[in-house]
């Protein structure tokens, strides 16, 4: 079995037939990944006589036709929580932290019988672009183990993209998962806000994170999302609309789609490369019938400094309950109450995420609310109406996921500024709640370069169809890294 | 500078964060760079304009009234750092050294 030359499709396929067992396609998976994983270092837990036991009786009863989900292993990443199964957002915070529930995610791939065979690396508490701030592990892009992984969703797109497993689950506060698919040469899905449960979410930024598939293929990617979507009445954000078979519509026919190329995505901080893969991907657009128009998101170069304060204030509040009490580390040798506060949160915190927690507490200030976090959420309201203003005439809108290919590890750990001008083109889809997916649409240099789509709320099947559409024409998704000096 | 190193110190301490010296240079010049960063927002005219900070139009979700069972208390208790006789153990809110 070899992840690089199956789908979930054939998967089911051989699995339906008998020509592989669950239980030998999840020892088989974990002997890969623990061979792989030396190379690329994207786990950091597995769940192996759990995954294994699962697929045991999973051929017992027998592979359900009807589920192509049936008996797949799926990597999660480890801000996700797994009842008994460590769980650390990738901070020192939970290096000991067992959850005693599982995420509304985990129970809905549980009932589609996925096989969860472990927790991937990540960011600490999802902050960052690189994977570089966990606390436990330097996790490598597949592509070339010199550079990032991208992140915060790192250990996710990796995994997948190195062959792995076929699917993980990530989540996407301001790109966290379209960044590292695009960096891996690999296809990933933020739904729309909503659309998701994050209950069971170790929480960054309340308003902005969404959990979403990282896969090799759109329609892979579809079908995943189809079994986590749905209401949830355990996080009141999520939506009561109803969930579409999101592999319906992929039949290649995109004749008459309207989309927008925003010509704020093509500035100067875009990389050479990339802008000349993004316009090969229009032609390719336009060759299959869609129309492909310039327009403007005038309030884009704002997303960046409105994401940094909005999110920061978000997680200045979500990460006062890591106090050292109930759960989570606790400081040793310390004198007093508020001793076990301070101490515990200044031990337990990597540097990022401090940074944000005092650019938070900062922003939410007497002295600085209405300069800095009322302002930034009336800037939000402008970057939503420019998207509101394009979809009135347009079904999609196109653009790169990120300015450049993956940078080199080390590179621009220290330079904060840098770093989160990466996020330029994800973030406004975050602040606005919309779907955006990235997937493969060409190479630099022998690195992969990701194009994202981006659907009006609730309209991932569009998103979807012209995704699918497009990789059928190309065959960047085909290609594959060498890792170790083999396939 | 937009942020002088005695704020930070401050902001740190609201956030019950402790600063070293040599960490709090590096933290006030990148958060200096930062909130200069942020500033390019004085640019945009938000007169009139109303604040978002949700995207879902989900409005007062209700739910009924129901008594469940809640989690079992063990289970609770189980990544508890310190216990002792089924409570969570914390150090004293004063100074142990100044205990009577």
């Amino acid at each position: 079995m070899d992840y690089f030359k199956n789908d979930l499709t054939s998967l089911h396929e051989s699995l339906v037939n008998k020509e592989l067992s669950a239980e030998e396609l999840t020892k088989e998976t974990f002997a890969n990944i623990k061979k792989r994983d030396q190379q690329i270092e994207a786990f950091l837990a597995l769940n192996e006589e759990n995954a294994l036991a699962q697929a045991k009786e999973l051929d017992q009863n027998g592979i359900d036709r009807a589920n192509v989900l049936a008996g797949i292993p799926i990597a999660i990443k480890d801000n996700i929580v797994t009842k008994g199964l460590r769980t650390t957002a990738a901070s020192k915070m939970l290096e000991n932290f067992d959850p005693i529930y599982d995420a509304t995610v985990m129970e809905k791939l549980a009932a589609a019988q996925m096989i969860n065979v472990g927790k991937v690396n990540m960011d600490e508490f999802a902050m960052g672009g690189s994977t570089e701030s966990s606390a436990f592990k330097l996790t490598k892009n597949a592509w070339d183990q010199t550079k990032v992984p991208g992140g915060s969703s790192g250990g996710s797109a990796a995994a997948v993209a190195s062959g792995e497993v076929l699917v993980a689950l990530g989540s996407d506060t301001g790109g966290s998962i379209r960044q590292p698919a695009a960096y891996n040469g690999i296809v990933g899905v933020k739904p729309t806000y909503g659309r998701v449960s994050r209950y069971g979410l170790i929480a960054f930024a309340s308003s902005l994170d969404q959990i979403g598939p990282l896969t090799r293929t759109v329609k892979d990617n579809a079908y995943v999302l189809n079994a986590i979507s749905g209401h949830d009445s355990r996080d009141f954000t999520s939506s009561s609309k109803e969930v579409p078979d999101f592999t319906k519509g992929l039949d290649g026919d995109i004749k008459g789609m309207r989309i927008a190329v925003p010509k704020e995505y093509f500035d100067e901080g875009v990389d050479a490369d990339v802008k000349a893969a993004i316009k090969d991907a229009i032609k390719t657009f336009e060759s299959l019938g869609a129309t492909v128009d310039e327009v403007s998101l005038p309030h884009s170069k704002y997303g960046v400094p409105v994401y940094y304060i909005i999110a920061s204030s978000e997680a200045s509040s979500n990460l006062q309950r890591f106090d050292g009490i109930r759960y989570g580390f606790r400081a040793q040798d310390v004198k007093n109450l508020e001793d076990v506060y301070v101490r515990s949160r200044t031990e337990g915190f990597g540097d990022e995420v401090k940074r944000r927690i005092m650019l938070g507490t900062f922003s939410l200030s007497a002295g600085t609310y209405d300069a800095f976090f009322k302002k930034a959420a009336q800037v939000r309201t402008l970057i939503c109406q420019d998207f509101a203003n394009v979809f009135k005439d347009y079904d999609l809108i196109l653009g790169p996921t990120a300015p450049t290919t993956a940078y080199g590890i080390g590179e621009e750990i220290d330079d904060p500024i840098t770093m989160y001008m990466n996020d330029i083109l994800t973030i406004p889809v975050n602040l606005a709640g919309l779907p955006g997916m990235s997937l493969p649409a060409g190479f630099s240099n022998g690195l992969p370069i990701g194009m994202q789509l981006i659907a009006p709320q609730f309209r991932e099947d569009t998103m979807y169809k012209a995704g699918y559409a497009f990789e059928q024409a190309t065959d960047f998704h085909k290609q594959v890294p060498t890792i170790g000096g083999q396939n | 500078m937009a942020i002088s190193a005695n704020e930070v110190k401050h902001v740190a301490s609201l956030a019950k964060l402790d600063v070293s010296d040599a960490e709090l240079e590096k933290f006030t010049g990148q958060m200096d760079q930062i909130i200069n960063m942020v500033q390019q927002l004085n640019e945009v005219d938000t007169t009139d304009v109303p604040v978002t900070t949700t995207v879902t139009d989900a409005f007062d979700v209700m739910r009924e009234d129901i008594a469940v069972k809640g989690t079992d208390r063990e289970l609770l208790m189980e990544n508890v750092p310190e216990r002792k006789d089924g409570f969570i153990k914390v150090p004293a809110i004063i100074d142990e050294s100044e205990e009577g």
